[in-house]
């Protein structure tokens, strides 16, 4: 095969669609960026889920004289019930083995005192208003409902406290995100595929004598496809760089000079995400353009 | 080299069969003049060869090979075996005489070195030696058709197949041309040529398959161009 000749005809061709090939590498830049985004949102919400979901534990509170929950009958919780409810607590198949600990009333009056220590609120409080409690680790801490409903009902239980009721909401909204930038990338990613396939049928036509030549002296039907094969892939690959670089000024810039600077306890995406995130954006521009290509060459160049 | 069994076609969407039932052979060597009006089944006929449609019904043998049972990705291939002439040149504009031979070779793989071996020697067989850097558009008629016609056989076809080569060439021209196919012809290359030049038909004294409504309704080893004109 004469690469030269390919070569040269790659240029030409190029040149020959150079508002079309532009657009197509825009696009493309544009909706691999998108898509690089939310793969990388989602590395986070990951990051963040297993940061919080470590820690997560359920507390069950105990009645006072003066809590109201469902099981409190306005009196203190009893030794009875509280051998009770840490009886449910145990024997069940979510909690983690050794995962229940107890906190009496002092002990939640040391850590309550020690978290306001600066605060003037611990001169009004006594120990006497702090409540029992039981702390249960989980096996896996995704599965917490069936603890929770099957220890909420007991008599001598205040209310049952998972710190998952106030982050699921933040879950739920990064994952809206991430699903909102997917379908705005796989949007794109459509128009681009589309602009790549007219793109070709552009350049088959002007090269429609060529290419009535070359198959009139038997020229191979690979042989006709590459340069329509070269120029789509070319274009993808510069519109990938882009985006990839897009990518890693966006990581460098938001994630490692700000995010991680303020917030400094939270994990964050770094090199590692961004790296694999860049891999797959280019292995998606390039599927991009070689499969429509292909599809579109058939149909146009009826080879 | 070129067998027409029972061969039929009919294009899709039209209910008039533009071949039907032709039986031909045409034996390796053999000057083949093709006539008929327009309309007549040539162009289909010339098409089904370079296996450009299937036949309907029937096959069609080329060079031992059964056409409808070519693997498409085989089509290149068996098409490297035959050289194609039309009236309108179909020359690359933006290349030179020697460009335009040189792609033919280019495009299925030939090495350099057998293409700046083979070219010149084409040329000078169809007479455009000297000519070489020459544009299509500073070329005569005459002088172009020889470059489709280089281009046809650089690769020594087995089978040179023409679809009016003078129909845009004045007589004198054509009768150059015509020369020229009759030395193509003389190194042993089929030759199978559609036409509606009668002189060209007459004086030549060649075999002649005439078709009618997609039947062949003549078949002469020494013809001329028939009765109607």
């Amino acid at each position: 095969m004469r690469l030269n000749y390919i070569l040269s005809d790659l240029g030409i061709g190029l040149k020959r669609n150079m508002s079309m090939t532009i657009a197509v590498v825009v696009t493309i830049w544009v909706s691999l960026s998108l898509f690089g985004s939310a793969l990388l949102a989602r590395e986070q919400v990951d990051l963040m889920k297993g940061n919080w979901y470590d820690k997560i534990q359920i507390s069950v509170f105990l009645c006072t004289k003066d809590s109201g929950g469902r099981g409190c009958a306005g009196t203190e919780v009893t030794q009875e019930q509280k051998n009770r409810i840490q009886q449910v607590i145990q024997t069940n198949p979510d909690t983690a083995p050794d995962g229940v600990f107890s906190e009496s009333k002092s002990e939640a009056f040391e850590s309550f005192k020690k978290l306001y220590k600066d605060s003037p609120i611990v001169s009004t409080v006594t120990q006497d208003q702090m409540q029992e409690s039981f702390r249960v680790k989980l096996k896996d801490p995704q599965r917490y409902q069936n603890l929770v409903s099957a220890v909420s009902g007991l008599p001598g239980v205040d209310t049952v406290q998972d710190l998952r009721q106030y982050l699921d909401p933040l879950f739920k909204a990064l994952n809206g995100l991430q699903v909102g930038a997917l379908i705005a990338a796989g949007l794109l990613l459509v128009a681009a595929l589309m602009q790549i396939s007219n793109t070709i049928r552009l350049a088959a036509y002007a090269r429609r004598r060529e290419i009535g030549i070359m198959r009139l002296v038997g020229a191979s039907n690979f042989y006709i496809q590459l340069p329509f094969l070269l120029e789509a892939v070319l274009a993808a690959l510069v519109g990938a760089v882009f985006a990839c670089g897009t990518l890693w000024v966006g990581v460098y810039f938001v994630v490692m000079q700000r995010a991680q600077e303020t917030f400094r306890v939270w994990q964050w995406v770094g090199a590692t995400e961004t790296f694999r995130a860049t891999l797959i954006m280019v292995v998606v521009g390039l599927i991009l353009a070689v499969i429509p290509t292909f599809l579109t060459t058939r149909k146009y160049l009826k080879v | 080299m070129i067998r027409f069994e029972n061969v039929s076609k009919t294009y899709e969407g039209q209910s008039k069969a533009a071949l039907l039932n032709v039986n031909v052979e045409i034996e390796k060597g053999e000057f083949v003049f093709l006539v008929g009006t327009s309309g007549s089944g040539k162009s289909t006929f010339l098409r089904l060869v370079l296996r450009e449609h299937r036949t309907t019904r029937g096959h069609i043998m080329v060079a031992g090979k059964d056409l409808n049972r070519l693997a498409s990705w085989r089509i290149p291939q068996m098409r490297r075996q035959i050289g194609t002439v039309f009236q309108d040149f179909r020359l690359l504009p933006n290349k030179t005489v020697a460009e335009n031979v040189a792609f033919a070779l280019q495009v299925i793989g030939k090495p350099r070195s057998h293409i700046r071996k083979t070219v010149p020697e084409v040329l000078e067989l169809v007479g455009l030696d000297g000519k070489e850097d020459r544009m299509p558009d500073e070329l005569s008629g005459g002088e172009q058709q020889r470059v489709a016609i280089a281009r046809a056989f650089v690769n020594r076809p087995m089978i040179l197949i023409a679809d009016e080569p003078t129909g845009n060439l004045d007589p004198g021209t054509s009768v150059g041309i015509m020369k020229l196919l009759d030395r193509i012809n003389r190194t042993g290359t089929t030759v199978v040529m559609a036409t509606h030049d009668v002189s060209i038909v007459d004086q030549m004294r060649k075999r002649v398959i005439e078709l009618e409504n997609g039947h062949v309704v003549r078949d002469e080893s020494r013809g001329v161009y028939g009765y109607q004109h």
